[in-house]
């Protein structure tokens, strides 16, 4: 059975691949630093759960040293003459769009097909939809190779010109789910809780309303993310104030306040495979485009927010 | 009650509003953190490495696609893009990016969350239709303003997901919102608070779809304005 465990072999491979054709190649302006993080970052995906875990933190630590003190840069690289560029794209024309769309169409393919027929025990289900997407992300591959008339090696070059022009953004999701895991053993979220239930004292059915939804907000803007804010802003406030007190619906109550934190999650850069590595892929200039593209819909969402959980909480 | 793991929040905060690199800001943040629980280095670390395997899915999505998408792009897949689009008859950017969201929102809300997402499809579609539509309506652009319109694709996808994921039944959300009031000694039926979030997902695509039609007029208006900066000084008044 296909579990979680290949789809990190994986991009293990394709992260020590990457690794290899920066450290081959003399030309790069931070060979050594490059290739150790991407080697590092392969290792941890290969063999991490055989390592101690202290070993694996303190790797992390290290990549996270590389790539925010700088040692992450863009290798030179070959493109297609605009000849070549030219003649593949008249002779391909849309056909170049059947690899892209190849991605979601075989993922939902697969999610549909293996959900028909779980005895077949092809697919790990609980991952159904992470593990699709990586066998339609091979597929696709594969299409495209053979359009385009490539090698594989061409293709890794390619995955590496995307993560060198993501830089170091690509660490920063992964590693600020780890600082959410880090926050709740550390209590934080306990922390918040009884501080805001000892301080807040709101009589008032719409001041309670409106706490508990720029309560998630707020908090999801701080953690990067509305689940960590959900369990610790509904028990610090939700529950207390506006189920018992004010005998709120709580089906109304969580559905709402879980996008009044969805707001939050437009305004942050803590939300970063949301909101910093799209600007790492558009090649935008500024840091916070997408946010400053968001922070109208937010601001303007999270008034309606407000006001649909006044009128319908209550019914 | 150990008040100071707060202190990590403030780094982050501090980090982020001085604009330091943010993964060198992350990383500090969980190490102060974690000393302020009292935790041993070595026993940090560990909690560290654990959490970082734990979160490995993450880096998945994003990093598989890249290989196709970058082959396709070396073959001219952004010009297609935008080929295609400049043969399609009065469309906008406004247009095309309300026509996203819709396609984004419902099918985040049968469930289908994979369909779009940044690097599969804003990058090498959206966002260069997007631009080429600017370009289309209103020549000669600023870079700054390009960037406008790329960001508000990027945008776009985010807000049809978040917006359209949560009023699917099965959606992983829905499932943690419903365990959490379990555990916390109240009922409530899952289908009831898919249900309900259905009004702010109507909200949500109508204040978008305004802000996308303002665009276009946004879009005009800075062309005019360049337009008239362009002319020489004596034609104006």
């Amino acid at each position: 059975m296909l579990t979680l465990t290949h789809l990190y072999w994986l991009v293990g491979a394709i992260m020590t691949l990457v690794a290899v054709l920066t450290l081959l190649d003399p030309q790069h302006p931070r060979r050594f630093r490059s290739g150790l993080f991407w080697l590092s970052y392969g290792a941890i995906f290969v063999v991490g759960d055989y390592l101690p875990t202290a070993v694996v933190g303190a790797m992390v630590l290290g990549m996270a040293l590389l790539a925010g003190l700088g040692g992450l840069a863009a290798g030179p690289y070959q493109a297609l003459p605009d000849k070549l560029q030219l003649a593949s794209l008249e002779r391909l024309g849309k056909k170049l769009f059947i690899p892209a769309l190849a991605i979601p169409g075989f993922t939902l393919l697969l999610v549909l097909v293996m959900g028909q027929f779980p005895t077949l025990h092809w697919f790990d289900p609980k991952n159904l939809t992470l593990l699709s997407l990586g066998v339609a992300c091979v597929l696709a591959f594969a299409i495209a190779c053979y359009l385009t008339r490539e090698s594989p090696r061409q293709g890794g070059l390619e995955a590496k010109r995307l993560l060198e022009a993501i830089g170091w953004a690509f660490l920063l999701p992964h590693l600020l789910a780890t600082l959410g895991l880090l926050f709740n053993q550390a209590g934080v979220g306990q922390i918040i809780a009884a501080l805001s239930h000892e301080y807040l004292q709101l009589d008032s059915r719409l001041a309670a309303v409106a706490a508990y939804a720029l309560a998630m907000a707020g908090f999801t803007v701080i953690m990067g993310n509305a689940f960590a804010a959900f369990p610790v802003i509904t028990a610090g406030l939700g529950i207390p104030l506006l189920i018992q007190q004010h005998d709120a619906n709580p089906a109304v109550m969580a559905a709402i306040g879980m996008f009044c934190g969805y707001c939050g999650t437009l305004l942050t850069p803590m939300a970063a495979n949301f909101n910093i590595v799209p600007v790492a892929l558009l090649g935008l200039k500024d840091q916070h485009a997408v946010i400053k593209a968001q922070a109208p819909t937010a601001l303007l969402l999270l008034a309606v927010n407000i006001i649909l959980l006044d009128q319908l909480a209550f019914l | 009650m150990n008040y100071w793991p707060l202190l990590g929040i403030a780094v982050v905060m501090i980090g982020f509003v001085l604009r330091f690199n943010a993964v060198l800001v992350v990383i500090s943040a969980g190490i102060v953190t974690g000393l302020c629980a009292w935790m041993p280095p070595l026993q940090l670390l560990s909690a560290i490495g654990e959490s970082f395997l734990k979160t490995r899915s993450l880096p998945v999505i994003l990093l598989l696609p890249l290989a196709i998408i970058g082959l396709l792009e070396r073959h001219g897949l952004k010009q297609q893009a935008q080929r295609f689009i400049a043969n399609v008859k009065g469309a906008t950017v406004g247009r095309l990016l309300s026509i996203y969201l819709l396609a984004r929102e419902g099918s985040a809300a049968l469930g289908l969350t994979s369909l779009g997402g940044h690097p599969q499809m804003v990058r090498p579609l959206v966002a260069p239709m997007a631009e080429a539509l600017a370009e289309r309506q209103h020549p000669g652009l600023t870079q700054q303003v390009r960037d406008k319109v790329k960001a508000m694709a990027a945008a776009t996808d985010n807000i049809g997901l978040f917006f359209g994921e949560d009023i699917f039944v099965a959606f992983g959300a829905i499932v943690l919102m419903h365990t959490f009031l379990r555990e916390s000694g109240i009922e409530t039926d899952p289908m009831h608070i898919a249900l309900w979030g259905i009004p702010t997902a109507i909200a949500a695509f109508l204040i978008h779809t305004i802000r996308l039609r303002r665009l276009d007029h946004y879009l005009a208006t800075e062309q005019a304005r360049l337009a008239k900066a362009a002319q020489p000084q004596t034609e104006r008044n």
